[in-house]
């Protein structure tokens, strides 16, 4: 009984949620792209306006993924180590 | 220990396509802020050049020139090259990563607006962060293929 109470309050969740959400292919406000096509190449000094969102605008998280990258050598290097030195 | 090398033609020929896939893999990194690509591409080039040199020399041989340790000692310093970039954005400017380098002469022309051909003297200190995960996916790709293949080539 608790069960199917929980199941469908969750469903109730997810079709609200379905219902609301964005209509696919409708255009979404603009004014950041406008913002960054235009101020891209002054602010960065970059060309690549790709390049200055991802290591300029979003440095942060490029410095995650680096860290997620990291993290993950680290580990496949503390789990394959043991089976070199025995 | 020599069984894992492969004929003469594979390792003559990788040794002479090492340079030049290292050179394309650095020509990647360093017009990361003017062509596609960047870093983790450039970076992911400049590894499988090692990767190739272990398929074609035995991960033993590798090890002997570069071991992971150095590789990660390599990704490391990349890594600490990256941060150490952003916190001289917070001394020399507004925030962390903020781009202290505009308009300096040093990565700092700025360029028309518009499509232009480009220049490499530009991007302020987005080379310099380029070059940091440049040398991070490098040392990581690298080492963590070495590391596989000496484990993988284990027998007992």
């Amino acid at each position: 009984m608790k069960k199917a109470i929980i199941f469908v309050v969750f469903a109730a969740f997810l079709f609200f949620a379905a219902y609301e959400i964005h209509p696919f292919g409708e255009l979404d406000d603009s004014r950041m792209d406008d913002y960054i096509i235009e101020n891209a190449q002054n602010e960065t000094a970059a060309n690549n306006v790709v390049t200055s969102v991802v290591f300029d605008y979003r440095g942060y998280d490029t410095l995650g993924e680096a860290t997620v990258l990291f993290t993950a050598i680290a580990g496949a290097l503390v789990v394959l180590r043991r089976v070199k030195n025995e | 220990m020599s069984e894992e090398r492969m004929s003469v033609i594979v390792t003559t020929i990788a040794s002479l396509l090492f340079p030049f896939i290292f050179i394309f893999s650095f020509y990647v990194i360093m017009h990361g802020h003017l062509t596609p690509g960047g870093g983790f591409q450039g970076g992911a080039i400049g590894a499988s050049a090692i990767v190739m040199l272990i398929v074609a020399y035995g991960a033993r041989e590798v090890y002997k020139k570069a071991s992971d340790e150095k590789l990660s000692i390599f990704e490391s310093v990349g890594g600490l090259l990256f941060v150490l970039v952003g916190i001289l954005g917070f001394i020399l400017a507004a925030s962390f990563l903020s781009n202290f380098l505009v308009g300096e002469p040093i990565f700092g022309n700025i360029p028309p607006f518009g499509s232009n051909p480009g220049e490499l003297n530009s991007g302020g200190i987005l080379p310099l962060l380029n070059i940091a995960v440049g040398m991070k996916v490098i040392g990581g790709l690298a080492s963590v293929v070495l590391i596989m293949a000496l484990a993988g080539g284990e027998k007992k």
